[in-house]
């Protein structure tokens, strides 16, 4: 999972001479260059508007880090890329919402104790709908595991992969039902009101109903528990895997699934463990998610999961640290093509990354060349 | 009877890879099985640990059949596994490979008994606590090997090959730290190409020739047939 540097060769899509490569090489050059052009103007032209969207690219980035975790984890273990995992961040949306508007969950200490603190029951039931909505999907996750990619363990990777695709359709196209998600956009109701500030000449409260003055910054209270949610499971994370006994046995199991069971790993259940770790990951992102851009719908999932994953080989896929820093830098990528190109390009600059890494630098950032097993 | 082999069959595909060997391990023995490269020694512990399943036959430990037992029970009842090759996990440190040899046991003070033990036979491995496994040396890389198969506390360990790839002074030392291991009453299955280091530490030895036992006896026996000289000694 961790990198280390092994002597085998890389399996090279293309070799790194070929005449591909080289214009690969001169595209990224070119491109780089021109955005380099681009965000130096406005970042002198605008320096707030600048900083506005490296917070909005923050907020996404922060977002994608914590479905890439999940794609990156998955891969290290089975090697296998959990497409049905956007879905699962999906599904995380749905349980929060369906929690909210039906149960009012988001209110529970409140409505069983009158008397209670309304704020603090406020925090208690957002805690409450973000942990069932992270149970359900670790559920969700562990049923998949068992039910679509266990008894593929020993096909070939191309046979998991598409039955990957497959489960992904398959929660999407059964969530389209009119019965179950429907294709509609559907209002998210927030389980807590999402508060505005902006920053010029000091941080002032955004009244509703009121713009910020011009050439001020705004920030949420949402974007700053995406920061802080995110870099409190970065550290559970780093945690888990250095020091915990389950943690040490995923990277004995990643490496070598034979040796681990020679020392009595159970290796099933340390992979089950490990999709189960990813979908909690990704059912919080989901209902973070939701609440920051408070409208969803049945496929929402497929392109924040589709980036996460170019965020992941972006970082190397495998590597944990490297899943976070890719999805730092794909937020931002995104965040300054839709502030400064056009909106619509933002998933054509995201896609286009990940070609160029393919062709540039398949094991990403951090990644390990892989280890080519008999 | 520690453990009991009986008629075992092993299939790779359609190669045949065991055909139908028996042989058995005492209490407190050296058992070493000798035989040339693919005549099936690392097949034989492979399915001994579960790692792979025989078609047919029997593999009896303590009384239990463990012929179709999971590679993570059998490690439960009391077989240590030290896989050809060693298999350290690279990207661990030697205190975290180490841990998972002692994956089975659950108490803190008692892992740490073992790895006590451990430093006990291989004190450079003390030394190397926080490095990553991946960047010992071939022989430190055994030795953590044998460590790791020595902190479940087993009754029985299986060792491939231990000697392979090791310079002489290591070879020595290995064999003398596989000696003080059984003297400890741990007993020990050792597959070996080095016959002549292996049947001087062995109590019995089992000849084993593309996927039978041709020959079995008390090691010094086996040491002295003119055939095995010949085949194996180099004499």
């Amino acid at each position: 999972m961790q990198s280390v540097s092994k002597p085998q060769k890389p399996p090279v899509i293309v070799s790194p001479n070929s005449f591909l490569a080289w214009i690969g090489k001169i595209f990224l050059l070119v491109i780089g260059l021109f955005a380099v052009y681009i965000l130096a103007i406005n970042l002198f032209d605008k320096p707030y508007l600048f900083a506005q969207n490296v917070i909005n690219g923050i907020q996404l980035g922060f977002v994608y880090a914590l479905i890439a975790l999940g794609y990156t984890m998955v891969y290290g273990i089975v090697k296998l890329i959990n497409f049905a995992h956007g879905d699962v961040f999906m599904v995380s949306a749905f349980v929060s919402f369906f929690a909210v508007e039906r149960f009012a969950l988001h209110q529970w200490p409140q409505r069983l104790f009158p008397g209670f603190n309304p704020s603090l029951s406020t925090v208690i039931g957002t805690v409450t709908t973000i942990l069932l909505s992270m149970v359900i999907c670790v559920l969700l996750a562990i049923t998949i595991e068992r039910v679509a990619y266990k008894p593929l363990r020993e096909a070939p990777r191309i046979a998991a992969l598409i039955t990957a695709i497959g489960v992904s359709f398959f929660l999407e196209y059964f969530g389209l039902l009119n019965f179950v998600f429907s294709a509609r956009y559907i209002p998210y109701q927030r389980p807590f009101e999402v508060v505005t500030w902006y920053i010029k000449d000091g941080i002032h409260l955004v009244e509703s109903g009121v713009t910020p003055p011009d050439g001020a910054i705004t920030i949420s209270n949402i974007l700053i528990i995406i920061i802080f949610a995110t870099i409190l499971v970065q550290i559970f994370l780093q945690y888990l895997v250095r020091r915990t006994k389950i943690g040490i046995a995923m990277r004995a199991t990643s490496f070598d699934k034979p040796t681990a069971r020679l020392m009595g790993i159970q290796v099933d259940k340390v992979i089950s463990f490990t999709f189960a770790i990813g979908a909690s990951f990704a059912a919080l992102g989901g209902v973070l998610y939701a609440i920051a851009y408070p409208s969803i719908r049945t496929l929402m999932g497929v392109y924040p999961g589709l980036k996460a994953f170019v965020a992941a080989v972006l970082g190397g896929i495998g590597s944990i640290p490297g899943a976070f820093v890719g999805a730092l830098i794909m937020g931002q990528a995104e965040a300054m093509t839709s502030g400064y190109i056009s909106t619509p390009m933002r998933d054509a600059i995201a896609f286009s990354i990940l070609i160029l890494v393919l062709l540039i630098k398949p094991t990403g950032i951090f990644g390990e060349p892989e280890k080519e097993k008999a | 009877m520690l453990l009991e082999v009986k008629d075992l069959n092993v299939y790779y595909g359609a190669i045949h890879a065991l055909q139908g060997i028996s042989f058995n391990v005492k209490e407190g023995e050296i058992v070493s099985l000798i035989g040339a490269n693919g005549a099936g020694k690392s097949t034989t512990l492979r399915a001994l640990s579960g790692l792979i399943r025989p078609r047919s036959g029997s593999i009896t430990f303590r009384g239990e059949d463990i012929t179709l037992a999971p590679a993570e029970k059998i490690v439960q009842l009391g077989i240590s596994h030290v896989p050809e090759g060693r298999k350290i996990f690279a990207p661990l440190t030697v205190r975290e490979n180490l841990e998972m040899g002692a994956y089975i046991i659950k108490d803190k003070s008692e892992i740490n008994r073992m790895m006590e033990r451990v430093f006990l036979s291989f004190p450079r491995l003390r030394e190397r606590l926080s490095q990553l496994g991946g960047t010992l040396s071939g022989g430190e890389q055994q030795m953590l090997a044998t460590g790791r198969g020595l902190m479940n506390k087993p009754t029985l360990i299986l060792l491939d090959e231990p000697s392979m790839g090791l310079s002489p002074i290591m070879v020595e030392e290995i064999f003398r730290i596989i000696k003080e291991i059984n003297q400890e009453g741990t007993s020990i299955l050792l597959v070996e190409q080095n016959a002549q280091m292996a049947l001087s530490v062995a109590h019995r030895a089992y000849v084993l020739e593309t996927g039978r036992i041709t020959l079995s006896g008390p090691a010094k026996e086996i040491a002295d047939n003119p055939q095995v000289k010949e085949a194996y000694l180099g004499v």
